[in-house]
């Protein structure tokens, strides 16, 4: 089964996220509240897939991204931004710190079940 | 109205307001620095009520709430430059919510196309009046590309405020990270503004963690390695070598983030409506009734048996039952108090913008904002309050060239200050003005048949004029933007909940308006009296003191009963007459004297029967037309007795005694 991570610190969106992953099939979804949180939990278990917000307490998603594209071990795995329409200058960043795509809140489940289908090959 | 409606509606209100506190303080720090938390506190007040106009289906609001929450973004994003325009601009939109919201308490929708597209218009003609400087070659591009849209302009802003940044490292085991990195977040942020915090595997050893923390600060590298002991780094070196104002508490950079964990963890207070809080008064009062049966009954059971064991346990819970009791009662009296200082800064509010459309220059002192007042009460006090301030503004402080003529700043101060004096709170709202214009009032008085030309009056007597319903003077009442009420409606306002108004004036120095008002007004000490067959309560805080007399002290003055106590001479009013009970004809009776200062008055009842702790409960729609009771009050036994309000039997009976003959409509 794929393991994804959801990075984001409003418990909405993220059971939001959650049960968008759950409609495209059986996964293993973890939730991380706070970029800390995701620090924590990379180590922890294999990742297929990261969904991050950029605004967050503790680090910010570019940080995240930049964290995870920076570590061998985690360098593979890809990133889908998941952050508001004002944050323009904020995803053209993440996707040149090597995020796969990104989803602009409020998002429609179609768009984020399409890009998961694609990234995962599923 | 739904309750749920109800409760959208209270927590707009308070949103806005804190906006309007928020854009205040926009309004005094911008050209000296400003805090980017004032910023981001209204950012995030105006996305709260976006969300919750939303949920509600409120979209006119949603979306006003979203275009200023855009325009709040590229200030907080300094993409704007901050001006007294777009500071005006921000006062005009809050103002207009708040008319929504007023609609929406009379079910009104508006339609907000024209406020959205001004706003429109307004961010446009704002759009690159913002420069910050160039961070390339200032700072390495793989740092920079990290850096979230808000921290890059946390970052320019420190540079630009000439501050140094610097980038301080440090290891953390990956297990507990969490711990250690807040305390360093602590440590930096005490020395500077935290910018943005970068996790690195980089040359970190396994089962590690590294961070790199830039933030910016006014102190020399050297002082920040002795004072904190980490490994800093020199980004930019700071300019100014005198001390640069910081960010008032010191904190910033990921403040965003900061507020958004505080978001969560913070919200340890409920909103709960004032209703269920009387609710729970209204139970108290009845178990208090409970309480004096359990206590009655062991009084009885003494009597029956005699001191034993069982009947002296019923006496001790009796005894823990009335401790308890009383406490429960204090704390929930405690829960509606607020700080007087919630009103004065919803007047502070009104002052500044007021004082800025009709172009007065005014200062504003406070005092005493931690004085604590029932939130009933604050509510009601508000309105008498905004009114008396206006009148402060428009009549009371002189045009500025007025001002210097007379040797005065050319700006006015009003002062607002509240002390608590027993279990009343005196509110005084004082000007540095022209004052009180007292021939103007005495003619005007005149004029209207109030008072004979010749009458001798002291000032004091002659200002109580202005308190008349319809009086006005152009100096006294103030007619501003429709809004104007006279100060018959202030005093009325004051005296429905038990408080009332002094004034002192002087020519050129101004004018005090001191206000005194019951801080709660739930449960209060009463004393039950009876006159002839019935009796009343009378709540304790009107009375100063009670008089044991007999039929010959009463004297007849100019067709009123008189009480000589002590060398003063005492109106009196004997309530069995006003309610129309007819006369007592007891030789001995009492009288409670009421009121407090310059406003003493006996009233004549026939018997004391002590205080009582009373809940006071409203007589009811059916009743509502009814003067002279304040309300009725359960005393025990299933006894219901009637309140009486003083100030308003005080009247009834003097206008009965000038009308003369007929009861008064009770």
């Amino acid at each position: 089964m794929k393991s994804i991570l959801i990075v984001e610190d409003s418990a909405t969106t993220r059971s939001l996220i959650r049960a968008v992953i759950e409609e495209l099939g059986d996964f293993n979804i973890v939730e991380a509240p706070t970029g800390f949180d995701a620090l924590k939990l990379l180590p922890s278990q294999e990742f297929d897939l990261v969904l991050t917000d950029i605004n967050m307490p503790d680090i910010n998603g570019l940080e995240l991204i930049n964290f995870v594209k920076g570590n061998p071990s985690y360098k593979h795995i890809p990133l889908i931004i998941v952050t508001t329409e004002r944050s323009e200058e904020d995803k053209k960043r993440g996707m040149a710190l090597g995020a796969t795509a990104y989803v602009t809140k409020p998002f429609k489940a179609p768009e984020i079940q399409g890009l998961i289908r694609k990234i995962l090959n599923i | 109205m739904s309750s749920a409606k109800k409760e959208f509606i209270a927590e707009a209100e308070d949103l806005l307001e804190e906006s309007g506190r928020l854009i205040l303080e926009i309004q005094d720090t911008f050209q000296a620095g400003l805090n980017p938390d004032t910023i981001n506190a209204l950012f995030r007040a105006l996305h709260t009520l976006k969300g919750l106009s939303g949920l509600f289906g409120h979209q006119g609001m949603a979306d006003l709430s979203h275009a200023l929450e855009s325009l709040l973004d590229e200030m907080r994003l300094g993409k704007v430059d901050i001006s007294d325009d777009v500071v005006k601009f921000l006062f005009n939109n809050i103002d207009i919510l708040r008319a929504i919201i007023e609609g929406l308490n009379q079910d009104k929708e508006q339609d907000v196309s024209g406020p959205l597209k001004n706003i429109e218009a307004f961010r446009n003609s704002l759009k690159g009046t913002a420069k910050g400087p160039e961070l390339k070659g200032l700072i390495d591009e793989s740092m920079l590309m990290v850096l979230s849209e808000y921290e890059e302009h946390r970052l320019k802003a420190n540079i630009h405020e000439g501050r140094g940044v610097y980038l301080a490292k440090a290891i953390f085991s990956l297990s507990d990270f969490d711990k250690a990195l807040e305390e360093l977040t602590r440590l930096i942020k005490s020395k500077g503004e935290l910018i943005s915090t970068l996790p690195t595997s980089s040359n970190v050893p396994p089962d590690s963690i590294g961070f790199n923390l830039m933030f910016g600060s006014a102190d020399p590298i050297e002082k920040l390695k002795t004072e904190t002991g980490l490994d800093i780094d020199n980004l930019i070196t700071p300019k100014a070598t005198e001390p640069v104002p910081q960010p008032q508490k010191a904190q910033g950079g990921s403040d965003l983030q900061r507020d958004a964990a505080t978001l969560k963890s913070a919200t340890t207070t409920v909103r709960v409506d004032i209703e269920k809080l009387d609710r729970i008064l209204n139970t108290i009062g009845e178990l208090t009734l409970a309480k004096g049966a359990v206590k009655r009954i062991g009084e009885e059971l003494i009597e029956l048996y005699g001191h034993s064991p069982l009947v002296i346990d019923v006496h001790k819970i009796s005894q823990t039952l009335e401790k308890r009791l009383a406490e429960l009662q204090g704390q929930v009296l405690e829960i509606r108090m607020v700080p007087i200082g919630q009103i004065f800064s919803r007047l502070a509010q009104v002052i500044r913008k007021y004082s800025r459309e009709i172009g007065k220059k005014i200062e504003l002192v406070m005092y005493g904002e931690d004085t604590e007042i029932d939130k009933y009460i604050a509510e009601e006090v508000i309105d008498p309050l905004m009114h008396l301030v206006r009148n402060a503004i428009d009549h009371g402080i002189e045009p500025a060239e007025e001002r210097k003529r007379k040797g005065k700043k050319d700006f006015g101060t009003i002062t607002l200050k509240a002390s608590q004096r027993g279990n009343h709170v005196i509110i005084e709202v004082k000007d540095d003005g022209g004052g009180i214009d007292i021939q103007r009032v005495r003619e005007k008085a005149v004029e209207r048949g109030l008072l004979a030309g010749e009458a001798e009056l002291e000032e004091k007597e002659i200002i109580d004029f202005i308190f008349t319903p319809g009086f006005s003077t152009k100096e006294v009442v103030s007619e501003v933007s429709g809004r104007g009420v006279g100060m018959d409606v202030v005093k009325e306002k004051l005296a429905a909940i038990g408080g009332f108004a002094e004034i002192d004036t002087e020519k050129n120095l101004g004018t005090t308006m001191n206000l005194t008002i019951p801080i709660t007004l739930a449960i209060v000490k009463a004393l039950l009296i009876r006159v002839s067959n019935t009796k009343f309560a009378i709540p304790l805080t009107s009375i100063s003191e009670t008089v044991v007399m007999t039929r010959s002290d009463l004297q007849t003055v100019e067709g009123r009963e008189v009480y000589n106590l002590r060398g003063e001479m005492l109106p009196m009013t004997n309530i069995g007459k006003v309610f129309a009970f007819g006369e007592s004809e007891a030789e001995k009776f009492f009288a409670v004297v009421v009121g407090v200062g310059n406003r003493k008055h006996g009233l004549i009842v026939d018997e004391l029967f002590g205080q009582h702790e009373i809940v006071i409960k409203s007589l009811g729609e059916y009743f509502a037309g009814l003067r002279g009771f304040a309300g009725a009050a359960e005393i025990g036994k299933h006894e219901v007795i009637l309140v009486i309000d003083v100030d308003a039997l005080i009247e009834e009976s003097v206008i009965k005694q000038k009308v003369k003959g007929g009861a008064p409509n009770v």
